[in-house]
């Protein structure tokens, strides 16, 4: 080969072939995606805990798009139906996920509706599943010796709590926990996926 | 729009493209003269051993153990002109040394921290209740700075010190604007350095591979373009006729490298799960289209140099260099099988991961060939070692890339360790591997010194070996029987996490190990930076003594 204008010509044809098909074209289909009737926007609170789920990894370990039946048994984990591109209409970044060290969490706020379990469970994920490999997050919380007005105590499952002090949720814990509860893709895929092919 | 067409017509462009190309460029495709594979000899060099990396003992026995091809004397006038080419190398060394120095120094700075983190990372994993207190400490933030100190850290800084090394040899010119790529590399670090401390304060952009915030960013764009410009002036200035394979692998990756970084990183205008396929559009292709390509590069200059045999095949090259082109941009969308996008996209990127078995083999089978009969040269060149083994890793991964990419296969393996390790065989096994082997080629060329240790060199080749090998197969098993355990919903969840413990366990040891390597590595660096060991310079510096003896001469 002699010449370098062919050269990058070549390699630049290529690439556009890629773009095309990995990101233009998937942009036009996309851009035409409406949300489900049964999907809402996040609240001010829930994007500011969706900041910390991006802040504190939890992309790394957790997905959030569960499989079709078809391929695999998420739905049998109650992990929820298989998702389809009008789910996330409203998340940006998307967190899809490409781990699963921990399960789903696509529609974990219908799986655990409790905040005293989440925040609990982010303090220390051992004291609720036994050889869980999940990171405790004591950074989230603080240590008091009283409860202040306004101090969201958490409720430890007992031999958990500190010696002769409380645990106090910090406003991120309590912000990412409102983003968990928040996560419920569980109305009617068909009506999504008609609206998502349209 | 129709899922059939569009899969057909980018398949079909993607062949018609690959043969126009290969067409174009070659005419005479069956012709066995291969001069451009040539260019990188100079007259009466073919049959020349150059390691600089080896000990006079080594470099005799390798020279005996690559004598395998008769020669021919050299007349007066060949003699000659060897001696001018060789003097013009010793110049595009030297105008090249500075810049390629803080490169590497770089590269080796960034391959501790990010062997640190990952270290780190890897032990949380087990031991999930160890440094929680600071958040910077926690697991989702301590991988993403090991991956983003790789990717923007080690990689590219030994490429680019590499290519900037390379450059002006294969085009038989000097460097030209090394002041640019100074600026550049400063502008980059800083610009890393302010990322990875933004990914530790838990702000960044979210999606795997695109981490560091897009202001950032900018400092890396700015950084990039300038470390860009001295090897496009370089090339314009280039006084050879034949552009060699490194110069197509080198040349394209430069270029594709800043459109993946630049369209990644555009806020504000991905949706939804295009932004997902966008993420592993770039994800994939900064393999594909920036790291494979620059270690390649360095395979097809540093292999045939130091055996002193041209590449076997100029024709498998140039199918090699175009396959890859065409297949190897379409593959991201098998990080999604299974996921909530355009089924076409999915269907295309498998069938397009299975073509890339057509490059890998292209290469495979030349790098086999051009070795051939001379595999006993791998026993006394430390560089060598290295490069074969990444070559073969090169394979492995790709194949194993390209099975994981069909259905059934992905099904178990997606979401799984299994996945982790095949991002590893080919990041480290392949790229890692082959920039080592290129470091150590080029550096005694560099500080006209010779490494210092001879011994840790094999220290650290055989850590590193040992090391991988145990992170590599005990986290495949544990991926594997992860992913099995994980689609039978009779066991609970929580089986397939405790079945991976002992394997995430034996990856630690072999993090530590490979740690241990890249230690020893860095105190040779750092040892030969401030000239330590006997001085044995001249012997670095040139070939031998023969043509020492033509250089003095001159």
């Amino acid at each position: 080969m002699e010449n370098e204008i062919k050269l990058l010509t070549g390699a630049m044809v290529a690439l556009s072939l890629a773009t095309s098909t990995l990101i233009i074209v998937p942009f036009l289909q996309i851009s035409k995606v409406k949300p489900p009737e049964g999907l809402k926007p996040y609240t001010s609170v829930q994007l500011r805990g969706r900041d910390q789920y991006i802040s504190n990894g939890c992309i790394y370990c957790h997905s959030q798009q569960p499989r079709d039946m078809a391929q695999a048994p998420d739905a049998k984990r109650g992990w929820g139906r298989a998702s389809v591109a009008g789910d996330y209409f409203y998340d940006t970044p998307h967190l899809l996920g490409t781990m699963r060290t921990g399960p789903d969490l696509f529609n974990i706020g219908v799986r655990q509706p409790s905040a005293d379990w989440h925040l609990g469970h982010l303090y220390q994920p051992r004291a609720y599943t036994r050889g869980s490999i999940m990171p405790s997050y004591p950074y989230l919380f603080e240590m008091k010796d009283a409860a202040e007005p306004g101090d969201r105590v958490i409720s430890l499952p007992s031999g958990y709590n500190p010696a002769g002090k409380i645990v106090v949720a910090k406003p991120e814990a309590l912000d990412l926990v409102q983003y968990l509860q928040a996560l419920d893709h569980t109305y009617p895929a068909i009506a999504a996926a008609k609206i998502s092919k349209k | 729009m129709d899922t059939v067409t569009i899969l057909l017509s980018s398949f079909v462009l993607s062949i018609t493209g690959l043969f126009v190309f290969i067409w174009s460029l070659r005419k005479r495709l069956f012709d066995s003269n291969a001069d451009a594979a040539k260019i990188i000899f100079s007259e009466g060099e073919i049959g020349q051993v150059e390691e600089p990396s080896a000990n006079p003992s080594q470099l005799k026995n390798l020279q005996k153990a690559a004598d395998t091809d008769p020669r021919l004397p050299l007349d007066d006038d060949q003699k000659l002109r060897l001696a001018k080419e060789l003097a013009e190398r010793i110049q595009a060394d030297k105008s090249t040394a500075f810049v390629t120095f803080v490169f590497l120094s770089c590269a080796v700075v960034w391959l501790v921290v990010a062997s640190l983190a990952g270290l780190t990372s890897s032990i949380k994993l087990h031991e999930p209740d160890w440094l929680t207190t600071q958040g910077w400490l926690t697991f989702g933030r301590l991988r993403t700075i090991h991956l983003n100190a790789v990717a923007y850290g080690w990689a590219p800084m030994a490429a680019l010190g590499t290519a900037i090394w390379m450059l002006p040899r294969l085009l038989k010119t000097e460097l030209m604007g090394s002041r640019f790529a100074m600026l550049g590399v400063m502008i980059w670090n800083a610009g890393l350095i302010a990322g990875l401390g933004c990914i530790a304060a838990g702000i960044n952009d979210g999606m795997e591979w695109l981490e560091i915030p897009w202001q950032v960013d900018i400092l890396l764009i700015i950084g990039g373009s300038l470390v860009a410009l001295p090897l496009v002036f370089t090339l314009q200035n280039r006084r050879v006729e034949h552009l060699y394979v490194s110069v197509w692998y080198m040349g394209a990756a430069l270029f594709w490298f800043p459109v993946l970084f630049l369209i990644g990183n555009l806020p504000g205008v991905h949706i939804g799960v295009e932004q997902a396929t966008m993420n592993w559009w770039f994800g994939h292709n900064v393999l594909g289209l920036f790291y494979t390509p620059m270690a390649l590069a360095s395979v097809y200059y540093f292999l045939p140099k130091i055996i002193g045999r041209p590449v076997q095949s100029y024709n498998l090259s140039l199918l090699g260099f175009w396959t890859l082109a065409f297949f190897y941009g379409q593959v991201g969308g098998h990080h999604l099988i299974g996921g909530p996008i355009p089924g076409w996209l999915v269907t295309l990127s498998i069938v397009q991961s299975v073509m890339m078995i057509v490059p890998v083999i292209s290469f495979s089978i030349n790098q086999h060939l051009t070795m051939r009969g001379k595999f006993s040269t791998l026993i006394y060149s430390p560089t060598l070692r290295f490069i074969v083994l990444g070559g073969m890793m090169y394979t492995l991964s790709s194949i194993q890339g390209s099975l994981e990419a069909l259905r059934t296969i992905n099904t178990i393996a997606h979401f799984t360790h299994f996945t982790v390790a095949h991002a590893h065989l080919g990041l480290y096994g392949f790229f890692t591997m082959v920039m080592f082997g290129a470091i150590y080629f080029v550096m005694p060329r560099v500080m006209a010194w010779e490494w210092p240790y001879p011994k840790l060199i094999a220290a650290h080749f055989w850590l590193v070996v040992l090391g991988f090998s145990i992170y590599f197969i005990g986290l495949t098993i544990g991926g594997w029987l992860q992913g099995i355990l994980m689609l039978d919903s009779s066991k609970p969840f929580m089986d397939s996490v405790l079945v991976t413990i002992p394997y995430l366990k034996s990856r630690s040891v072999g993090g530590a190990i490979m740690t241990i390597g890249h230690l020893v590595f860095a105190f040779h660096f750092i040892a030969m930076a401030l000239r330590f060991g006997p001085r044995r310079t001249g012997a670095a510096l040139l070939h031998n003594k023969r043509t020492s003896i033509l250089v003095g001469a001159q």
